[in-house]
């Protein structure tokens, strides 16, 4: 706080430092960022140019309007011993200030149509990714290459409560990012498994609604090769503000290799499903898959949170191993807790469902196996 | 004539007196304004920098929650109809509004309404947490349980508004004293008439839409619910066509309110009355067909995108109208600058800052990278702030010296101004910048590039609170202790409400007055 406070005045004395030292004042506008980005994709650049092709209009009607107001402000104040006219009409007055924003507006209305038709092209698209929205993670299916994951964010929950300092990406970074090739023309078919996200990547000049029941597409050719950062723009619930978008755009042949070894990687955790594990490894996997995807609602506890999320000591938790299985897979329809069957994979499912019926004084002391939840699956 | 108030608690409980009534809602509105105040104190305190550190995510969207409900439907809505109450009998002159027991009841329904809203707060699973916006099935499905409470609420603030509406349309239509002619009706009384008939045609979609998120949460059906063959879209569709209509709900009688005070102390007419009246109408027309550029990410079909996008820019050009008038006005005059003046140049300067960012927002691809960031925040608390909530507090220091028959202390009423004027900027401006860098509306933490900008709005809002705590010791001093005022009160203030002592008796115009 008081380290904050600090900077406050620093700003305040800015002016002084910043005519000391050209660095400084570089580092000072890296750091105060007041404008959109321009972005790397030929929308993204449109759309930049509207908006500051709008921003100067809107300086320019300032600097009249409130020039005139400053004006009368100034001069026609009853302290200067001035009489009041008595005018209080001018039909040519009216159309005059009627005709201009009009025209304005018209002058307008050209490139913001243009711009809207191009974007809303999103045809003949090279690559095409589903984009799925949940309550609070994305889901990344690589239409016709057998691909698909999670993207969670990978900031850890000491960072954000205050034990540890910030990484420079704070609530920016995902386990998973979505990954895409430069110069290359891919489609976002953006839907929604539960309530209303919104996809947002900036710099692509991208944001669209992902509403459950429906397939907006929006598209981007990235021109540079970089990592780049967005947020959920849509209240979609508690962790909101916990649901970042990372996009890694690769050159061609980088894509292509990035692509042949997810896919490999994929294969092998469809195999550890044959697999038979010690109740420690699945214990260990199971702490981890409870931080990163139960304990935004339970709370890495399981204390849960009082009203809305249940606690996970005692209760379903040291029941039948069937009802717990059932909950995590199926999920409860009519509440927040969602179907995780197809989020996670046969082992994660174990190890979670293994650790949280011996985490916290449950010591149920039995262990599922992968095979256990493939054949729940199966006969479900 | 000698029939004054009654004594005690009755008075206020079965009153049907419009000056009793308009300052019961008046009240109301400002102690649901330091609650609201507090909720977005509370949203300011945990963004002042990075991390969470004061409240759970949870408990966050709640607070951003109740803070736009009661801001909206609790403080804006029912001060301006409390001036409605005090001043347009007066202003036409008419003894009482049209329909005084129903006056009753619209008032005294609101305080259970809210109570029933604010009492969700201590219910399992707390408050609504879905946004004041509600969309489903955010509010349906994964609604927590109290969002039955909230629907019932609405239900009552509507019914009450609709009944307040239908008041106001049936007093200025049939009790304006002879000779008052509508194109000479003050400007107030213009917008008010306006705002009635939008509120009268928007309140009941309102209605509509809590009832059928009702019948989604409890009855089975499936209006919101994709799964079950209903349209999430639908509900935002219903909701903005409500939605939209209720902005100008909140800024027309703000229009009428400056006209009336910045002639006085220019000691000019208003300048461009007649275009003022057809300005007024044309925009709550349009309001009717923009709704949907609250929804411009939607998906829309690209035809509907830009039917919406000229719709909403074709509104600046009224707006325009109403800010070159006022100008106009001042032009030329001979300005003094009391407190009611200092608090409407900043409304048409500050309200004209917001309308250039609604413009600008109207420019559906540019508004793909502004939509729900925290520009759009700056944008609409530009328009409501320094617009609707200004206007309101400049009316109660022109007309307060009208209802209490005492001046409040100008140079406590000019601090106040000050305070608030420089506290709302520091609040509010640096929010352009934040959503513009990318910050997103509704989130309790961000990342530190946002840390800046975020820190100088917190310090802001806590200044601008402090300010309102001021104002209602200058109303409290005016009323125990002001100096007398004169009946006219100002130089060159115009109207019938001028014509009455001060304060003004229990009962006015009980004889129509004479209209030349």
């Amino acid at each position: 706080m008081l380290k904050r406070a600090r900077r406050l005045w620093a700003w305040l004395l800015a002016p002084a430092v910043l005519m000391t030292s050209y660095q400084a004042m570089a580092e000072e506008v890296e750091r105060w960022k007041f404008n959109m980005v321009e972005g790397v994709t030929p929308v993204s650049r449109e759309i930049y140019g509207l908006h500051m092709q709008m921003f100067w209009w809107c300086v320019a009607i300032s600097v009249v309007v409130f020039g005139i107001m400053l004006y009368s402000m100034i001069m026609h104040r009853k302290s200067r011993g001035v009489k009041a006219a008595n005018f209080h009409e001018s039909t040519a007055l009216e159309i005059v200030w009627t005709a201009i924003p009009l025209a304005i507006l018209i002058a307008m209305a050209f490139p913001a149509t243009k711009s809207l038709i191009n974007l809303y092209d999103a045809s003949e698209a090279e690559i095409d990714v589903v984009i799925t929205g949940y309550q609070w993670r994305w889901r990344y299916d690589y239409l016709d290459e057998d691909l698909s994951f999670f993207s969670n964010m990978s900031t850890p929950r000491d960072q954000i409560e205050g034990f540890e300092p910030f990484g420079p990406h704070y609530l920016l970074e995902v386990d998973e990012p979505l990954v895409i090739p430069v110069d290359t023309k891919v489609r976002f078919l953006i839907t929604a498994a539960d309530v209303i996200h919104s996809w947002w990547v900036p710099a692509f000049g991208v944001k669209k609604d992902a509403i459950p029941g429906f397939i907006n597409e929006s598209w981007a050719i990235v021109e540079e090769p970089g990592i780049y950062r967005g947020q959920c723009a849509e209240l979609c619930g508690r962790d909101h503000a916990f649901m970042p978008i990372v996009v890694e755009a690769l050159p061609k042949e980088e894509y292509q290799a990035w692509l042949q070894e997810k896919r490999a990687e994929q294969e092998a955790v469809r195999q550890l499903t044959e697999q038979t594990f010690e109740f420690e490894e699945l214990y260990d996997r199971g702490r981890q898959v409870h931080t990163q995807w139960c304990a935004a609602c339970h709370r890495p506890d399981g204390t849960g949170v009082s009203g809305i999320f249940p606690a996970l000591i005692g209760g379903m938790a040291v029941g039948p191993v069937e009802d717990h299985l059932n909950i995590v897979v199926n999920g409860s329809r009519g509440t927040a807790m969602q179907a995780f069957g197809d989020q996670l994979s046969e082992v994660d499912i174990a190890a979670v469902v293994t650790y949280q019926r011996n985490a916290w004084g449950n010591n149920m002391g039995d262990s599922v196996q992968p095979i256990d939840v493939f054949n729940f699956k199966q006969n479900d | 004539m000698a029939h004054g108030p009654a004594k005690g608690l009755s008075r206020w409980l079965f009153t049907t007196n419009h000056k009793d009534i308009g300052s019961m809602y008046l009240w109301f509105s400002f102690a649901m304004f330091i609650i609201g105040g507090i909720f977005a104190l509370v949203i300011r305190a945990e963004l002042f920098e990075p991390g969470m550190q004061i409240v759970d995510p949870n408990f966050f969207n709640q607070m951003t929650t109740l803070h736009g409900l009661i801001m909206v439907f609790g403080a804006i809505m029912p001060a301006f109809v409390g001036l409605a109450n005090w001043m347009l009998p007066m202003m036409i002159g008419a003894p009482d509004m049209a329909l005084p027991r129903m006056n009753n009841w619209s008032f005294w329904i609101l305080p259970f309404a809210f109570f029933m809203l604010l009492s969700t707060l201590f219910m399992p699973g707390g408050a609504p947490n879905f946004g004041w916006t509600f969309y489903a099935p955010l509010s349906t499905t994964y609604a927590p349980e109290s969002v039955t409470f909230f629907i019932f609420a609405v239900h009552i603030m509507g019914a009450s508004s609709i009944m307040g509406a239908i008041n106001i349309v049936a007093t200025i239509l049939n009790m304006r004293a002879p000779g008052m002619t509508l194109m000479k009706m003050p400007l107030f009384v213009w917008t008010w008439l306006i705002t009635a008939y939008l509120l009268i045609a928007v309140m009941p979609v309102l209605a509509g839409l809590v009832t059928m998120m009702l019948m989604d949460i409890h009855f089975g059906t499936s209006f919101f619910d994709a799964a079950g063959g209903g349209d999430p879209v639908l509900f935002q569709h219903i909701f903005w066509f409500f939605g939209h209509p209720e902005v100008y709900i909140m800024i027309l009688p703000a229009f009428g309110i400056i006209s009336a005070i910045i002639p006085t102390f220019a000691r000019k007419p208003l300048f461009g009355y007649s275009s003022m009246v057809y300005a007024s109408a044309s925009i709550a027309f349009l309001s009717f067909i923009v709704w949907a550029h609250h929804m411009f990410t939607v998906g829309m079909p690209i035809a509907g995108e830009l039917f919406f996008m000229y719709a909403t820019m074709l509104i600046a050009v009224p707006t325009g109208v109403k800010v070159f008038n006022w100008v106009a006005t001042m032009f030329r005059g001979a300005m003094t600058f009391e407190t009611p003046m200092l608090f409407s140049i900043a409304f048409v300067i500050l309200f004209t800052i917001g309308g250039l960012s609604g413009l600008m927002l109207a420019i559906a691809p540019a508004d793909f990278q502004y939509h729900d960031t925290y520009f759009v925040v700056a944008h609409f608390h530009y328009v409501l702030v320094p617009g609707a909530l200004f206007s309101i507090i400049a009316a109660v220091y022109y007309w307060l010296p009208k209802w209490t028959g005492r001046m409040y202390n100008e140079i406590l009423g000019k601090t106040h101004f000050w305070v608030a004027f420089v506290g709302l900027n520091v609040t509010f401006f640096p929010m352009h910048f934040a959503g513009l860098a990318g910050m997103p509306r509704r989130i309790p933490d961000y990342h530190m590039m946002f840390a800046d900008w975020n820190m100088i709005s917190s310090v802001g809002a806590f200044i601008f609170g402090a300010s309102q705590i001021l104002f209602l010791y200058i109303v409290l001093d005016t009323i125990f202790r002001g100096k007398k005022a004169t009946d006219r009160v100002w130089e060159n203030s115009e109207g019938l409400e001028w014509t009455v002592a001060s304060p003004a008796p229990y009962h006015t115009f009980s004889t129509p007055p004479e209209i030349k």
